[in-house]
């Protein structure tokens, strides 16, 4: 099936000749031990550019994605990001308190397992509410209302807010992590296997609902898939990773049409055709 | 004449890893110029590398060797060397590509998959909106399919709403992949009007088209693919 | 109502705890006075007393009391409880320092769920035994990560509690053991007081100590520091008042106790803090006759 027409839209494309990189990623190493985790990475992330980071289990995708979102510190290498707030940052050389604030402002983290990344104890409203109140705002009513507006943005009913997280079906969870994270408009989200462990029929809404939403908003995203539809459907661009090495980079569909390494072709290959 | 398309000395072979590193080359020292305004028509029995490219020119394809510069504006772009980014761009508003097959996006109807190419692009939606239905009229997709996803639709149906997708951006440059393979003759007059159309606005096209009368209706001039 | 000085019992040390402990929980404390809110772990000592029944309190008061000091000990605003009475007669017996019933004669308090209503004095130091001493337990179970939330000052997961219970009430309902925000810096637990109370935390004249034995943690607010009870800028913070008035004094401004006073169901609402009930019931007697003579 051809299918190279549809590519995911670019907002801000216009600009590609003046902006600089949001996220530079420099010889980037993270080991447990030879073979496990990933080597000597390097890459540059430009704003509204989603990237997809392929390969099968194991091989260091997931380490790689902790390491660039500063939950992982590596061995090796730099991970520089232009902040809105604090301007440019080599994230492993400054504060831990500085990461952490960039984690709830200007980052999102959308987890595979919705309740890593939820509170499964507070309503859904607390958890859309809670990362404006970490950035200070006080004010009830507000919170509430914008609650209301993410939810409703995410598909879920205006009159679930009350609700917790628990009595939600794992399609609505992970809607709700994703509005969780999107209330305060970052600009760079991190997404481990946002679609794993949900149903086929589930994962073409949340996959449909991501899309529009990280062009909409502009987005720079990082994702992390064994699903190479899922690349296809959301990342401008492919990282092929095999025993935490990158073998493989570019256009996505250049990538998945015309793969050049053994083993992209092999993963390429793999899928069923239908 | 403006040239829009600069094809020089493209190199294009395929390994397959997999399959005891076998290789074959596709395309040795290629040359294609294609000025705006034209539409370029290839030939060549089925393998000899016509969609590999076409696809080449889309930077769907890898090339070995060789240059593929795309003007964008008054400049040229070497896509075999631009950044991803840049192809992205240059993809949105300067080189469309139209194939016979549609990838489907679940649930988004057909009216908002003809019209995203254009929205993307910051055109007012009542424009875009317009110039779908046009588009859409004109391909004889009944309008009560409009408001629906074309994941349903019949193969004939979805190849429609492909190529109205295809047309809605006035691009400077077209990429025609089979477009009209297996339309009906009323269905395939509109597909030629529609080239024609693009051409008379200053569209620079190249082509892959099976049928010989559209072929004839289209082609400013025919390349032999293996005589490149 | 002071009972006179008792003499104390052979066989333990002054206040029992020995002089190395007391040592290593004074500095504790100075810590703690010195970083308003700061939770500061210490040693916890084994007490002749169940944790529950305010083995921090009293490491804290064993640790800080003297042989000319007066003690007052309260639970749920009574000095007459038997969970207050136990602990007056331990240091009574332990240290054989004078106990009182009376807020303005005591030097040393400690207290469980309540403050008094007599405002304190400075030289005056409150003891509060507290049962749970990390506010953030209730939404981040991992200790390693609330320690880093106090040390980052990441407490917008706090505002969290309060808008659940907007969300389900319509208002903060939480009335006990109400977070506070401690000289601009510390999220704080003013253990399980009503929230009735934590205005009086703010710019206290007197010292305030609490100590968690279980959790084996101190923490405190030195005199006249800035105390501030969470909200949001629509939903003020408030604290209890009641229609009544106090069945035995006729306060109207205290924190009431219900009592149910038969098997028909009659009830009556006292001053839960009986020393203050005590001494307006009595000045209201002298008034009264004042006014016959």
């Amino acid at each position: 099936m051809n299918s190279i027409c549809e590519q995911p839209a670019m907002l801000n494309s216009d600009d590609w000749q003046d902006m600089e990189p949001l996220l530079s990623v420099q010889n980037l190493s993270k080991f447990y031990a030879p073979g496990k985790g990933c080597g000597n990475v390097s890459f540059d992330l430009y704003p509204g550019e989603v990237l997809g980071i392929v390969g099968e289990s194991g091989s260091g995708k997931s380490t790689l994605l902790n390491s660039l979102s500063a939950r992982l510190v590596p061995d090796e290498g730099h991970v520089i990001y232009r902040s809105e707030q604090f301007g440019e940052l080599d994230l492993y050389q400054g504060e831990e308190s500085l990461r952490r604030q960039l984690m709830r402002s200007e980052w999102g983290i959308v987890h595979q397992h919705p309740r890593d990344g939820l509170r499964m104890n507070v309503s859904a409203g607390a958890n859309i509410g809670e990362r404006l109140m970490a950035v200070g705002e006080r004010h009830y009513s507000e919170i509430r209302q914008r609650a209301i507006e993410w939810l409703q943005a995410v598909e879920i009913d205006a009159s679930r807010i009350d609700d917790r997280p628990s009595q939600f079906s794992g399609g609505m969870q992970q809607r709700l992590q994703i509005a969780r994270n999107l209330v305060t408009h970052p600009r760079l989200i991190f997404m481990d296997e946002p679609t794993g462990g949900l149903d086929v029929s589930v994962q073409a809404r949340l996959l449909d609902l991501l899309r529009n939403l990280v062009a909409q908003l502009g987005l720079s995203v990082i994702i992390v898939t064994h699903d190479l539809a899922v690349a296809r459907l959301l990342a401008h661009r492919l990282m092929v990773m095999r025993r935490g090495e990158v073998v493989e980079t570019g256009l996505t569909d250049q990538v998945l049409d015309d793969p050049q390494h053994p083993y992209t072709q092999l993963l390429v290959s793999s899928i069923l055709q239908n | 004449m403006t040239t829009m398309i600069d094809v020089r000395g493209v190199e294009k072979s395929f390994t397959l890893h997999n399959q005891g590193g076998a290789s074959f080359s596709v395309l040795e020292r290629a040359q294609l110029q294609v000025a705006s305004a034209e539409c370029v028509v290839l030939h060549g029995q089925s393998g000899a590398g016509k969609s590999t490219l076409l696809k080449a020119l889309y930077a769907n394809y890898a090339v070995d060797g060789g240059s593929i510069e795309l003007r964008d504006g008054k400049q040229m772009v070497d896509i075999t060397t631009a950044l991803p980014r840049r192809i992205l761009a240059l993809r949105e508003r300067t080189v469309g590509y139209v194939s016979q097959f549609l990838r489907v996006i679940p649930r988004v109807p057909t009216l908002e998959v003809v019209m995203q190419p254009l929205l993307d692009l910051g055109v007012e939606r009542a424009v875009c909106q317009a110039k779908a239905e046009d588009l859409l009229s004109r391909l004889n997709v009944p309008q009560r399919l409009w408001s629906l996803s074309p994941s349903t639709f019949s193969g004939g149906e979805q190849q429609r709403v492909n190529i109205a997708r295809g047309f809605i951006v006035d691009y400077p440059i077209l990429l025609l992949d089979e477009p009209t393979a297996s339309l009906d003759a009323s269905n395939r007059k509109v597909v030629v009007q529609l080239i024609n159309e693009a051409k008379a606005r200053g569209a620079a096209i190249v082509g892959i088209f099976h049928d010989e009368d559209v072929r004839e209706a289209v082609a400013d001039r025919l390349v032999d693919i293996r005589a490149l | 109502m002071s009972t006179p000085q008792m003499t104390q019992v052979e066989g333990y040390n002054f206040a029992y705890l020995d002089e190395q402990t007391k040592r290593m929980i004074r500095r504790a404390i100075l810590k703690a006075v010195a970083i308003p809110g700061y939770q500061v772990p210490f040693g916890g000592r084994e007490m002749p007393l169940p944790h529950g029944w305010g083995t921090g309190g009293m490491q804290v008061t064993a640790s800080v009391i003297g042989t000319d000091d007066r003690l007052k000990v309260i639970d749920q605003g009574a000095d007459d409880t038997t969970n207050a009475v136990s602990i007056r007669r331990f240091f009574a017996k332990t240290a054989g320092v004078e106990t009182t019933e009376k807020t303005a004669d005591a030097t040393l308090i400690q207290t469980r769920h309540r403050v008094p209503e007599r405002p304190l004095q400075n030289g005056q130091i409150l003891i509060y035994q507290v049962p749970v001493p990390e506010p953030l337990r209730f939404i981040e179970a991992r200790d390693s990560e609330t320690r880093k939330m106090h040390a980052l000052r990441e407490y917008g997961a706090m505002q969290v509690k309060l808008y659940e219970d907007v969300a389900r009430f319509g208002h903060i309902a939480t009335s006990y053991d109400y977070p506070v925000m401690v000289n601009g810096r510390y999220m704080m637990t003013p253990s399980p007081i009503p929230k009735f109370d934590n205005p009086k935390l703010n710019g206290m004249p007197a010292l305030q100590l609490f100590g968690a034995g279980f959790e084996k943690r101190i923490y405190a607010v030195p005199p006249y520091t800035e105390v501030q009870s969470l909200d949001f800028d629509d939903y003020p913070f408030e604290v209890q008042q009641w229609e009544e008035s106090c069945a035995i004094c006729g306060s109207d401004h205290s924190f009431l106790d219900e009592v149910i006073t038969d098997d028909a169901g009659s009830r009556m609402f006292v001053c839960s803090d009986t020393d203050y009930c005590r001494e307006r019931a009595q000045s209201n007697r002298e008034q009264a006759q004042e006014n016959e003579q």
